[in-house]
């Protein structure tokens, strides 16, 4: 990481005296907030040290957004103070919480993109209406070559990557003079450079004395660059750790209230399917091609067998499987089913034929937000079932509670739109919607980004329990022990291309990182 | 009661309360404005007569208008403003079919079924470039289809040449009157048709769930094996139908038409019948009950301004005021306020009810 921390003399100027990373810039104390129904936080207590990292854990529900909203103002505290620099602050609003300097990116970036980077960084700021707008690229310029980061002031926003993007939020914050800076899952449209590089800008901060509160899902990212842990459950303090204090299994333990032995092998104790035709081939791929820049590959799956693709992020999984499912346009090659060609030119031909795809971007490609999680679960099979043949009221009443109890989807009723569920429920009622289907193939990609833990082991869980039931399942995760915990196989893929397969033992994370790699 | 509760806090209950307090106004102003009586008109055939009837009846092209904008708001995301164009065409091409080669026309040349037939035809023709252009196109549907909203009306002068026709057929004239013997207006019972129509679509086929997931998510929807395209199309092609349906009841109404003026700025009040609905024009989910309600509610204040003497040029003003109030009651920031407002008082409510126990 020292490749990205940037020349020291063009930052000289951020550098606080006597910074001292004992020094308590935010002190949380007794913070209880409730809701109609909901106790979100019960006394919890956070402390933020000068100049250090500090991430802030917990599964969905535990209270951490509840907590940030609380501090940067956008909830108002029952009860509780909050101290800024030993002196209590009261924060009303989010402007307030900015005056006083608690700074807050979040994963949506709350820029404006059709405006260039300088505007984006002192928009707004000074109140006035008019603005020297050299003096301000100017002012930009040195502002981005301090913090080292590689973005032109006159440049469109929404022309930089997202990664940029962040980092010219970071920036603007830094620069309004904030102590306290929390990112909200900054990193998760981030591939694995982009990360690098905020990392790197994350710890030039902490140099500076800035104080930062991480929130996120990886737990690599959390050991990566925290220096502190404050763990959430259920609306109450676990405890606040050194990260060297804590190992992983611990953290995990903490995050779920109860030891996960069950987490690390699930596989070997998940019964393997053993009907007449196991072992048997039933989709292939031969030399599949799609619009989405990818090399052709061969790939198949037999019946009752986890496979997975793996690969950096945009190395080309999430297209392969998308090819498979005619998701994207097919140029090439073609599939087979039980040795016979089948035709997939769009989606519902794939659906047709068994295959079902649970997308990578649950926002964007699965859920129909304003719809019921009713309407959401039968979707796909009232499509396989024709226009002419709609599910009756009661009906889909019937399957839409069937795999709510089946699933343990967290929802108030059947008529509750799915945008309002969280992200872990609303994965779970796409994954209901495909599981209706009874397909014979399954495609998960990515199902368990930006969920809560106990959820992903529950999903890891049910896709072992189809796959012994002989459904075959394809499983892409970013999170490579996810992939070894199920997976039998591995289609290994870096820059577009298939690089390898690896099944039996190699299915290990050495083995992995070292064919990503190339070694 | 359960019907009650279940009422309060759906979308129909806007355009309820409309009404509600449209016919309390009148109620309270002249309870007369309700009565009905059994009239004749100039042909002497017996006809009901009353304000109550004049709403239906005249309402009839709106809420059959209202059907197709409804559909087309869902899956599109945008609005058709040709319909009072395509009206004209769809009018145009009836009266070049039943017309022979002559102006004034007695008898007329050729089956009312065939004309209709035709202008059905050449309304979807309309829609089916419409919906190509916002489906295949991607063009934003107000920018599409203002192209036929500014074309359609010539199209429709050139189909006839422009002449003055004048049918004088009894027979065709049924449509926009009454069937002789029975005295509830024609329209009225052909917009009570279409609404039954699609009723039965939408409860007997899946366009709905597809409109509005189209509407909502178009690529989640194509990952479920929907056809964007396709769906958007057909809403198009069916607000087509709906305009031809327009059509006929316009003619029928004059035994003319006047290529420049037939249906008028009709587009603006199917829009705004959509949104006293409680639809989103944004699309996604819709509510068709609301639409056709909101499609009565406008002629209902329609007739109302009339009633009070309100000059025919001011009645636009007035009701400009009344959807300002609407659209404001229906706005996020009031609805927001109100939710808070109705859980607080539940909160209450549950309080003192733990406090009694």
């Amino acid at each position: 990481m020292s490749g990205v921390v940037p020349v020291a003399h063009a930052r000289k100027y951020f550098f606080r005296d006597g910074m001292n990373m004992e020094k308590e810039v935010l002190k949380a104390r007794n913070i209880y907030k409730s809701f109609p129904g909901v106790k979100a936080l019960q006394g919890v207590d956070f402390t933020l040290r000068e100049g250090e990292i500090h991430a802030l854990m917990g599964e969905n529900g535990a209270g951490k957004s509840t907590l940030i909203k609380v501090l940067t103002g956008v909830y108002t505290k029952d009860e509780g103070n909050i101290c800024l620099d030993d002196k209590e602050v009261s924060i009303h609003s989010p402007e307030a919480a900015q005056k006083v300097g608690i700074s807050t990116v979040y994963q949506e970036i709350s820029l404006c993109p059709n405006l260039t980077v300088a505007e984006n960084l002192y928009i707004g700021r000074d109140g006035k209406i008019w603005k020297n707008w050299r003096s301000m690229n100017k002012a930009a310029k040195q502002l981005l070559e301090s913090l080292d980061i590689p973005a032109e002031p006159t440049e469109q926003l929404a022309n930089c990557s997202i990664a940029i993007q962040q980092m010219v939020a970071i920036a603007r914050s830094v620069d309004m003079k904030c102590k306290v800076l929390i990112l909200d899952e900054p990193t998760s449209s981030l591939d694995e450079n982009e990360v690098q590089k905020l990392f790197g800008l994350m710890l030039d901060l902490k140099k500076r004395g800035v104080g930062i509160i991480f929130v996120t899902h990886f737990l690599d990212q959390v050991y990566a660059v925290c220096d502190r842990i404050t763990v959430l459950r259920d609306g109450k303090l676990v405890g606040e750790y050194l990260i060297s204090e804590l190992p992983r299994v611990q953290l995990v333990s903490k995050m779920l209230g109860k030891d996960m032995d069950d987490l690390s092998d699930i596989k070997s104790i998940a019964k393997k399917y053993d009907g007449e035709d196991s072992g048997k081939e039933i989709f292939s791929a031969h030399e599949l091609q799609s619009n989405a820049d990818i090399k052709p590959f061969d790939m198949s799956v037999k019946k009752g067998e986890i496979n997975g693709f793996t690969g950096l992020l945009g190395s080309g999984r999430s297209e392969c499987v998308r090819a498979v499912f005619g998701a994207d346009k097919v140029i090439g090659g073609y599939l087979d089913k039980n040795g016979k060609r089948i035709k997939v030119k769009k989606p519902i031909d794939a659906m047709k034929s068994g295959i079902a795809y649970l997308p990578e971007d649950r926002k964007n490609d699965g859920i129909i937000g304003e719809l019921s999680v009713r309407d959401n679960i039968i979707l796909a099979l009232q499509v396989l079932k024709g226009p002419f043949r709609p599910f009756s009221k009661a009906e889909a009443q019937k399957f839409a509670e069937e795999y709510i109890n089946l699933l343990d989807i967290k929802t108030a009723s059947a008529d509750t739109p799915i945008k309002s569920l969280s992200g872990g429920n609303q994965q779970k009622v796409i994954l209901a919607r495909w599981l209706l289907t009874h397909p014979e193939y399954l495609i998960l990609d990515e199902p368990t980004r930006g969920i809560d833990v106990g959820t992903k082991v529950e999903i890891q869980k049910l896709v072992l329990q189809l796959a012994s039931e002989g459904v075959s399942v394809t499983f892409i995760s970013s999170e490579i022990d996810e992939m070894v915990r199920t997976c039998s196989r591995l289609i290994v893929m870096r820059d577009r291309q298939k690089v390898g397969e690896l099944s039996g033992d190699d299915v290990s994370q050495q083995k992995i990182m070292s064919t990503i790699a190339g070694d | 009661m359960k019907i009650f509760k279940k009422l309060i806090g759906s979308q129909i209950m806007l355009p309820l309360i409309a009404l509600l307090v449209l016919v309390l106004f009148n109620l309270i102003w002249d309870p007369s404005f309700f009565a009905i009586s059994l009239g004749a008109n100039n042909a002497g055939d017996p006809i009901l007569k009353g304000n109550l009837v004049t709403i239906f009846d005249y309402g009839s092209e709106l809420a059959i208008l209202a059907i197709g904008m409804t559909l087309v708001t869902a899956a599109s995301g945008g609005q058709d403003i040709s319909v009072g164009a395509t009206i004209a065409i769809a009018g145009s091409v009836i009266l070049r079919i039943i017309r022979g080669n002559e102006v004034n026309v007695d008898t007329m040349k050729a089956p009312l079924i065939v004309a209709f037939i035709a202008a059905v035809v050449a309304t979807m023709l309309v829609g089916a470039f419409n919906g190509a252009l916002v489906s295949f196109f991607k063009v934003p549907p107000m920018v599409a289809t203002l192209i036929m909203f500014t074309a359609g009306r010539s199209i429709a002068g050139w189909i006839n040449n422009y002449d003055n026709i004048y049918i004088g057929d009894p027979r065709f004239k049924i449509f926009g009157g009454v069937v002789p013997g029975f005295p509830v207006p024609t329209a009225i019972i052909i917009a009570l048709v279409c609404m039954i129509v699609i009723a039965l679509v939408l409860k007997f086929t899946t366009l709905g769930l597809y409109a509005q997931s189209v509407g909502i998510n178009e690529k989640s929807a194509k990952l479920n094996g929907i056809n964007p395209i396709f769906v958007k199309f057909l809403t198009f092609v069916l607000l087509g139908v709906c305009c031809a349906v327009c059509g006929l009841i316009q003619t029928s109404r004059l035994g003319t038409i006047n290529y420049s003026n037939i249906s008028l700025n009709i587009e603006m009040d199917a829009i705004l019948a959509v949104a006293l609905g409680g639809n989103a024009l944004g699309g996604g989910k819709f509510n068709m009950a609301s639409s056709v309600l909101g499609a009565y509610i406008i002629q209902f204040l329609t007739v109302t301004l009339y009633k009070l003497d309100v000059p025919s040029t001011a009645i636009s003003a007035y009701k400009a005021v009344v959807v300002i109030i609407l659209v404001v009651i229906s706005s996020p920031v009031v609805t927001k306020k109100i939710k808070e407002m109705k859980s607080r008082r539940n909160a209450k409510e549950a309080a003192r009810k733990a406090g009694v126990e």
